[in-house]
């Protein structure tokens, strides 16, 4: 039996992919597909609360009989308004908000904004700092990918893979909580450094996650990579070549699918990756089946720097010491009167910045993570607008799922990994 | 590539389009004249490879210098937090025009080479309106989108400018500096 093939439908392959050189453009707009006119035809509307969509995600969805002939997505449905709120606070009041947008992937958030006002200030992180920051980001790596691994499958209707994933999932927040006090949004990196230094007992118990992580990452393997049905849904599904990938702006999992392998972490090494030894994983296929692999394959990589991390760790400290921008330390406050003055300036009325504009592009689980920054010299931004590759990356979902059958529509919005909280900010 | 360079190859390509550059804290920024965007744009993919647009971002600088954002106990937000008291530089300059559009290119190939980033700039006034680069990199559909309901900027040659992430008989453009924060009005009455 040949998985995937069976699947085509005989209808022209149509607008979908006709990319050359460097970059050309789809005909028409390549986020919504127009249903050419036509009797029998019926719009139906699917989202924003179905199970799945992926979050709350709403498409307009024009049907011929199963096949989906037209698509228009409608994303804002959890926009918060994220980037005026980071107008009105401080720079050390905007930490807490990055982790919000994307909730799977928010170690990336952070570092985004934070690496801005760093690159804006001109701070220097000690190299423990920037390890640690490393190792937390690749966990948080692991996380969102076990959450795509199980919601994913569960949207294709395998419900076990994703009582598996959240096992898993379970034992790498219990790693982020014993370190900083709560299992997601952590405020962990600030300006400067991070919060503080890994307790005792986080090296045991992070080298025990390491050591069992890739056997289970070997039995997610096991569960669908070669079963029938996964590779029927998945296969030949959605594909993107690489021109067109480029062309739509898909950054991550879901370019490395398509054949490019291109990563931040190597193409732009920020933290510590240039002292790391990682494989970018990549595939060539470009359909969704190639996008669960480079995504799960990508668990065993970030294992790897993982232990790297551990092992190499310089010694030293987690803070620059700055105190124009960096919070005295705790202990500090109970004994010095300049240092509790200190604190309580930097609280409420923040710190000055030069004026200037950056942009800090890091790879987060889902792509290319960017934020870039205004400041206008005060305490507070005056603009922040971050490049979120979910909001990317859903643009594509007309386009590959134009002509295929409705069910393979849910595999496309599965397999490109929206974050819709990231997607609306 | 160094700011001063890329202008040099941009206007002895486009004639009249770069209107400044800059060294830029992290990379080569540019700014070109709205009506050479598009010319500048192309030039930039097709001989300096930058097939990939990170993102478009618009930047309202109404009331920029004017009152740093500032301190919360005072209200005009200052004078506790005077201008370079704390050894930073004297007052912010706003630009003449109100928006400001940015867009960050970079190179993306398979070889493994760095991003290469160049930040592109175009200044327009309320209602002036800038050129599309859907053409040029398609992924910039959503980005202007977003920039046309948040921020008001008008794209021309944009094949489906509609509202994206707010709702499309929305009022107001909420990312604008003058766009009310608390007190606005409840909007979607008729909803019910």
């Amino acid at each position: 039996m040949s998985t995937g093939t069976d699947h085509d439908l005989d209808r022209p392959q149509a607008p979908v992919v006709p990319l050359g050189t460097p970059c050309r453009i789809p005909p028409g707009a390549p986020s919504n597909v127009i249903p050419p006119p036509g009797e029998d035809l019926i719009t139906v509307n699917f989202g924003p609360n179905h199970p799945s969509t992926h979050g709350v995600l709403r498409l307009i969805v024009t049907l011929d009989g199963e096949v989906v002939v037209g698509l228009d997505a409608d994303i804002g449905y959890v926009h918060t308004g994220f980037e005026k709120n980071f107008e009105q606070k401080t720079y050390w009041k905007g930490i807490p908000y990055a982790p919000r947008m994307d909730y799977l992937g928010f170690f990336a958030n952070e570092l985004a904004y934070v690496g801005a006002v760093e690159k804006l200030i001109g701070i220097q992180v000690p190299p423990r700092a920037q390890w640690l920051r490393t190792l937390f980001a690749e966990l948080n790596r692991i996380h969102s990918h076990l959450i795509y691994l199980g919601t994913s499958g569960i949207e294709l209707g395998a419900m076990s893979l994703f009582f598996y994933c959240t096992r898993e999932r379970d034992s790498v927040l219990d790693l982020f909580e014993m370190v900083t006090g709560v299992r997601m949004h952590d405020r962990y990196p600030q300006f400067g450094g991070v919060a503080e230094d890994v307790p005792r007992g986080f090296y045991a118990e992070c080298k025990r996650f390491c050591r069992e992580m890739p056997k289970h990452i070997d039995s997610y393997l096991d569960l669908t990579a070669e079963n029938p049905i996964w590779k029927g849904r998945l296969k030949g599904i959605g594909t993107i070549p690489a021109e067109t990938a480029i062309a739509m702006g898909l950054t991550g999992p879901n370019l490395r699918a398509s054949g490019v392998p291109y990563d931040l972490r190597r193409n732009d090494p920020y933290l510590a990756y240039d002292q790391l030894d990682f494989d970018v994983v990549s595939a060539a296929e470009g359909d969704c089946y190639a996008r669960y692999l480079c995504r799960t394959r990508e668990m065993y990589e970030s294992v790897r720097i993982i232990e790297q991390c551990l092992e190499g760790l310089p010694p030293g400290p987690v803070m620059a010491d700055d105190r124009k921008y960096v919070l005295p330390p705790r202990d500090e406050l109970q004994t010095s009167m300049e240092s509790l003055i200190h604190h309580f300036k930097l609280v409420t009325e923040g710190f000055r910045t030069p004026e200037g504009q950056v942009y800090c592009a890091v790879e987060s689980p889902r792509g290319e993570f960017g934020c870039y920054l205004v400041a206008d010299g005060g305490p507070k931004p005056w603009r922040v607008h971050f490049r979120a590759p979910s909001f990317v990356s859903l643009q594509a979902t007309a386009m590959c799922s134009a002509n295929r059958y409705i069910a393979d529509m849910i595999a496309v919005v599965g397999s490109l990994d929206g974050v819709m909280g990231e997607a609306d900010r | 590539v160094t700011a001063n360079q890329l202008a040099k190859a941009i206007s002895s390509n486009v004639r009249g389009a770069v209107v400044s550059h800059a060294k830029g804290i992290d990379v080569p920024t540019i700014v070109v004249r709205a009506e050479k965007l598009l010319d500048v744009c192309r030039y930039l993919r097709d001989e300096q490879g930058k097939n990939f647009l990170s993102a478009v971002s618009a930047v309202d600088f109404l009331g920029y210098g004017e009152d740093v954002s500032g301190y919360f106990g005072t209200e005009r937000g200052r004078d506790l937090n005077a201008t370079g008291s704390w050894g930073s530089p004297a007052t912010a300059q706003a630009p003449a025009t109100r928006f400001c559009l940015t867009y960050h290119l970079a190179h993306v190939d398979a070889d493994g080479s760095p991003p290469d980033r160049v930040r592109l700039q175009v200044f327009a006034d309320d209602g002036e309106p800038v050129p599309s680069v859907v053409e040029i990199w398609p992924t910039a559909d959503w980005h202007e989108r977003e920039q046309y309901d948040l921020m008001g900027i008008v794209f021309t040659g944009h094949p489906n400018l509609k509202r994206l992430i707010m709702p499309s008989d929305w009022d107001g453009h909420p990312l604008r500096k003058d766009y009310p924060i608390g007190g606005e009005p409840v909007q979607f009455t008729d909803a019910v």
